[in-house]
């Protein structure tokens, strides 16, 4: 047949409307264009104006359209009608809805509103529902970074004012060396894709850090295959590489961190290892040019990292003194860590020396004049080019907080903080911890609780304790078994609920968290907590109110169901008050809105706050004649202010839409939003760009901003003063005391300065291998395993073993074998992979459905053939014959330790289905269709 | 049996970069929203919420481990569609002149009303790049995105195949390999691109560039017995060895600040 071309129409109609919002399949929260055709979406892509992603999206954002159109879409109000956890429910009307959840919470709120315990899992709305909470006046509130990555965030703030992803991102136009740590692969997701993709095009280097070599580590250049939980330590030993050889940063430590500032040194004072202040409580450094002391933000002052000080007797010596003192030591030389790391000691001084030959030797200047806070002008930035970045990986252990400390320390000692080729903070941050709410716990039945609930401690007294040193939180946060657990702890309210301990509650109130799932440790133990009753036959934990868009393994557990719209039905605000989109160039905030309305019977879960709070009377959210204040949560996004002129966005305020940070409320201002493309952005200066901390341009941008009402300079906190006020009670000083069995574990755990200690494994003798989970690029928690594309790339998620360790056991890939730890044993499919730490297992995170869930067929294959490694582990570590059992969490910040999991491994039979295996739950919603063929504009 | 044209104007290809493909599927799903949405009957899905499920894809990425003979082993990840042959074995196997290949840039496509689902150009593709379609009996392949790259109803910026615009590694790349000058062309040579299965004699137009060499940093160092001084030895030397040496070295080194 000769050769035949057809006509083709090369300029097909593409949409007949485009509409930006922001995309949720993850957190990311890039912006994307829905092609819409007849008023259906039919194509989703990235929106190339928006800050986040500038055009590029990732398969889960262009799979939307399949999420969707889920058929695991809930449909209507629930209300449960057989056995908790069954799935049997009838459909109700939105008012019966409203009624059953205000007669159950309005008593409570009269009584003793800390009886509901309300809990948002992966919602964009904190500063929306802890006002919720707040007004309503229960302590228990928090969203889901407990068991997230509080360490992170915590140990970010308190030493530097900001840690990763949100707080800030590497200086991807100048870094020459990038170095990641740990899984990240959800966590600014295109973002860093788009990052790496630029280094490498201009021939920068990759470092990953990480027992697994996928993803980013695949690409890396160099990859560090490290022994799980001792991250601390390997970065502990190169930063006493660097200080031995003097590769380190001293001019920037001197003028910028607490390095020169002066400790107490007299181990009898009730101040020993406090930090000398004057008058106005500011940190107190000696001036090399005069040799006297004087506060650290004198005019001029060039802070001393050497000199010692005397007063009434008392030494100081500065916080130089204590890291030469304590990282110089043998104890952190590679030689003597190199076993434990799994790093040879060669390759971690390699790693080390390269480090620093990208930070001093190829430092840069770039020509951009700048005014520091003690009023000196400098000529240039200097650049040193090497950036970090880390996230769960490093964070999900029980020694997370002091090991993400320990990777600040050696960001800061390397001078690559804040200044071009390095680190550099994303608006609102910097923001010291000083800057932040300390938590709120004050409950007044009928009236709302005496200010926000999470924020950061300063030292014993800010603990949410009672009278009686008891918990005030259902979550025992903030108290002396966790101090600073900023973020709440809610993997353990439910345990907590069921025990009674520190009390009982009625209502559970949870929002977009999967806890009888993926999404709690010990799920077989959550699902009997959730399911048993007491005497007189009824459950232990009263009543649970859930609210999800998806059939979910948690729905089956609600006794009713809110259901939520997608995320193209709806609107959001990610907001400056709580976790927006900025860049390191700019403030920016994003709204959502709906592009398409709901064709089933289901509202926002946060408009639905503003009419049960205003069914409650719960002040913030009725007018003074005592009506419902906002209509919908538009209405709360337009009209609410949290302080003067602040309100949930910060573009297009004033009633003419032409202020920014500051204005009034402008009725227009969504409407402006979609104009612009779902998003505003206010660039920060160029001379401002680089030492926010310390650039008063900076800090005068952000007041214009309204990102702070006053310049708020600091001093980076290698040496963390609220630790060492912990450790000072636990040693016998002060009125608050911690109890005496957790004496020496702050002592041990709670130092000022980054330190690394091995996670407890006690109890786990025999179960010697590591084994993690990460989640994968292409799916986000559970909710991936709805989507009919994204599954058929993760549908599967075997046990992946090392070569050595497949050897071992004789096992090959799509053998099964057990896996078992203290705590439980499952059984599932193994295969191989080379590319792994030699005493490491792991396995793609939330694959594994229970039966009946978001609406697959029973026999699907994440049902039948997935797992979670979940059932492995507890919230509590195994008993160590004390008496008393530990959690298995960081005992600073009370992080789930996820990645303490220790296993033991034994090939089993070939079995069909993976254990344990659940009894199916009914679908609420039924099954899927057997075919697709998705085609919106024939 | 088709014909393949002569030659053609251009070589319209792709240009995929191994050394940064993160394996994120990005490409794999924009690929089947857009070509599901337009270009010939939707990509179907199978039992697509049940024991097995089963789609139509034109981009699919897969993951190869890599054994160095020394050193830690690799992954790379390796997305593959049709790479657009000058010597299109799916086109001349065709028996009904459905399988063409565009004069003017090359590109591959399947004209679908004259399909009649054999199949013969899937088996003769070396590559695996064609899926026939279960629900509509047609051959769906990779277009290019030929109702991308030259739709004016697109800003000119968007006129790329999906794919491309999409991925955030930046590792896909577009242009006319056939222009040695082109930013395409100039990627290959600069980074030596490669021909997949060039054995095979298709001469596909698409090119991929290797993974650049990994795990260089103190090669000696991951080998601790070799005992080789290690070049960036001299970086770390010691400034002191004891406690009041480092001080004495801290006054000396301030006072130069």
């Amino acid at each position: 047949m000769t050769h035949h071309q057809p006509e083709l129409d090369l300029s097909p109609k593409v949409s007949d409307e485009v509409r930006k919002t922001t995309c949720y399949m993850c957190a990311c929260r890039c912006g994307i264009n829905v092609h819409m055709k007849d008023g259906k979406v039919a194509y989703i892509e990235g929106n190339r104006d928006h800050p986040v992603n500038r055009g590029v999206l990732c398969a889960k954002g262009s799979a939307g359209i399949m999420q969707h159109n889920a058929p695991s879409r809930l449909r209507a109000p629930l209300k449960r009608v057989g056995p908790r956890g069954s799935g049997e429910f009838e459909e109700i009307t939105w008012d019966e809805a409203l009624e059953i959840a205000t007669g159950w919470l309005a008593p409570i709120r009269e009584t003793a509103p800390e009886k509901l315990a309300f809990f948002t899992g992966r919602d964009q709305s904190q500063s929306f529902t802890s006002l919720w909470a707040q007004s309503f006046g229960t302590p228990n509130y928090a969203a889901h970074g407990g068991f997230c990555s509080v360490n992170m965030a915590t140990a970010g703030i308190y030493t530097m004012g900001g840690a990763f992803w949100e707080f800030g991102q590497p200086d991807w136009d100048h870094t020459k060396l990038f170095m990641l740590f740990g899984v990240a692969e959800d966590h600014d997701s295109n973002p860093i894709k788009m990052g790496i993709g630029k280094i490498k095009a201009r021939g920068a280097r990759v470092i990953g850090v990480n027992p697994i070599r996928t993803g980013y580590n695949a690409v890396a250049d160099d990859w560090v295959g490290i022994t799980p939980g001792t991250d601390g330590l390997f970065i502990l030993s190169m930063v006493h590489c660097l200080m031995k050889s003097g590769r380190i940063d001293l001019h920037y430590l001197a003028q910028y961190t607490d390095a020169p500032v002066m400790v107490n040194a007299d181990e009898t004072s009730p101040q020993h290892g406090l930090l000398l202040r004057d008058e106005d409580g500011k940190e107190q450094v000696i001036d090399r040019r005069t040799g006297k002391l004087c506060a650290f933000d004198a005019p001029g002052v060039r802070p001393d990292l050497s000199a010692t000080y005397e007063v009434d007797g008392v030494t100081h010596r500065p916080v130089f003194h204590h890291m030469a003192e304590k990282y110089l030591a043998d104890t952190y030389a590679p030689e003597a860590i190199a076993d434990k790391v799994g790093i040879p000691a060669k390759r971690i001084r390699a790693i080390a020396a390269e480090l620093a030959r990208i930070a001093f030797d190829e430092a840069f200047e770039l020509q951009r004049e700048w005014t520091d806070f003690r009023g000196e002008t400098h000529k240039t930035m200097t650049g040193r080019p090497v950036s970090f970045h880390a996230m769960r990986g490093i964070s999900a252990h029980a020694n997370g907080f002091q090991t993400c400390r320990a990777l600040h320390l050696l960001q800061i000692i390397l001078g690559t903080v804040e200044v071009p080729g390095g680190f550099r903070f994303k608006p609102p941050y910097p923001k010291p911890a000083t800057a932040h709410p300390k938590p709120h716990s004050g409950v007044n039945p009928g009236a709302p609780l005496n200010g926000p609930h999470l924020g950061f401690v300063h030292g014993p007294d800010d603990l949410a304790l009672n009278e009686d040193g008891s918990p005030a939180r259902i979550d025992k946060a903030f108290t002396w078994e966790n101090p600073m657990s900023s973020h709440g702890l809610m993997h353990m309210v439910i345990s907590n609920a069921h025990a009674g301990d520190p009390y009982k509650i009625d209502t559970l109130f949870m929002y977009m968290a999967n806890m009888s799932w993926n999404s709690s440790l010990n799920v077989g133990g959550v699902m009997e907590m959730l399911t048993d009753k007491n005497e007189n036959g009824d459950y232990v934990i009263p009543r649970i109110i859930y609210s999800d868009a998806y059939s979910s393994e948690m729905v089956a557990y609600a006794d009713l169901i809110l259901p939520d719209t997608t995320y193209l039905e709806r609107h959001d605000c990610i907001s400056l008050l709580d976790r927006p989109i900025c860049e390191a160039d700019a403030a920016a905030d994003a709204i959502r809105w709906p592009v398409v309305q709901p064709d089933r019977d289901v509202r926002g879960f946060q408009s639905v706050l503003c009419e049960l709070g205003a069914k409650l009377g719960l002040p913030a959210f009725v007018n003074d004649d005592g009506s419902q204040k906002y209509a919908d949560y538009a209405d709360y996004i337009t009209n609410h202010m949290r302080r003067p002129g602040v309100g949930p966005l910060f573009g297009y305020r004033g009633a003419a839409g032409r202020q920014t940070g500051r204005g009034d409320a402008n009725p227009n201002q969504l409407d402006r939003y979609i104009e612009n493309g779902g998003f505003f952005i206010s660039h920060v200066p160029e001379e401002a760009a680089y030492y926010k901390p310390w650039n008063r341009d900076y800090q005068d941008w952000a007041v214009q901003n309204a990102l702070y009402d006053a310049p708020q300079p600091y001093l980076f906190s290698l040496y963390v003063e609220p630790l060492r006020r912990f450790q000072l009670a636990a040693e016998g000083h002060g009125e608050r005391q911690p109890p005496d069995h957790l004496r020496q574990r702050i002592i041990d755990t709670m130092s000022p300065l980054p330190i690394w200690y091995d996670c407890d494994s006690a109890g786990t003798e025999g179960y010697d291998i590591h084994a993690l989970t990460q989640r994968p690029m292409a799916m986000y928690h559970s909710w991936g395993g709805q989507n009919a594309w994204l599954r058929q790339i993760h549908g599967h998620n075997p046990l992946y073993l090392p070569t050595n360790l497949m050897r071992a056991h004789d096992l090959k890939d799509g053998d099964w074998a057990h896996v078992s730890s203290p705590h439980g044993r499952i059984t599932v499919p193994v295969m191989e992979m080379a590319a792994l730490n030699p005493n490491t297992v792991w396995t793609w995170n939330a694959i594994g459905k229970r039966k009946g869930a978001w609406a697959l067929d029973e026999d699907a294959p994440e049902a039948t053939k997935g797992f979670l490694l979940n059932h492995l582990m507890h919230e509590l570590l195994p008993p160590k014959g004390d008496g008393l059992r530990w959690s298995n969490s960081d005992p600073v910040t009370g992080q789930a330790a996820w990645f303490d999991l220790k296993v033991k491994i034994e090939k089993a039979e070939q079995i069909a289905q993976t254990r344990p295996d659940f009894p199916a739950q009914t679908s609420p919603v039924g099954k899927g269709p057997r075919l697709l063929r998705w085609k919106v504009g024939r | 049996m088709t014909a393949l044209p002569e030659r053609t104007d251009r070589k319209l290809g792709l240009v995929i970069d191994l050394d940064t493909c993160v394996g994120c599927h990005a490409c794999v799903i924009s690929c089947k929203g857009w070509n599901t949405e337009n270009y010939g009957a939707p990509l179907s899905d199978q039992d697509p919420y049940g024991g097995a499920p089963s789609g139509t894809f034109l981009n699919r990425v897969h993951s190869y481990e890599v054994q160095p003979p020394e050193g830690a082993a690799q992954l790379v990840h390796f997305p593959k569609s049709c790479l657009h042959c000058e010597d299109a074995p799916c086109v001349t196997v065709c028996p009904t002149g459905a399988s063409y290949k565009r004069v003017e840039d090359g590109i591959v496509l399947v004209n679908e009303s004259d399909c009649i689902g054999c199949g013969l150009c899937a088996w003769a593709c070396p590559y695996g790049a064609r899926e026939l379609d279960a629900a509509e009996g047609v051959m769906k392949k990779c277009t290019l995105c030929v109702d991308r790259i030259y739709n004016e109803n697109l800003p000119e910026v968007d006129r790329t195949p999906a794919c491309v615009r999409t991925c955030p590694a930046g590792a896909r790349h577009f242009g006319d390999l056939s222009d040695p000058a082109s930013d395409v062309s100039r990627l290959v040579s600069e980074r030596g691109g490669v021909d997949l299965m060039p054995e095979q004699g298709t001469k596909p137009v698409n090119k991929y560039l290797p993974p650049r060499p990994r795990d260089r940093l103190a090669r000696d160092a991951a080998e601790p017995t070799t005992g080789e001084i290690d070049v960036l030895a001299p970086f770390l030397e010691p400034v002191a060895e004891t406690p009041q040496g480092f001080i004495g070295w801290l006054d000396r080194a301030l006072e130069k600040l």
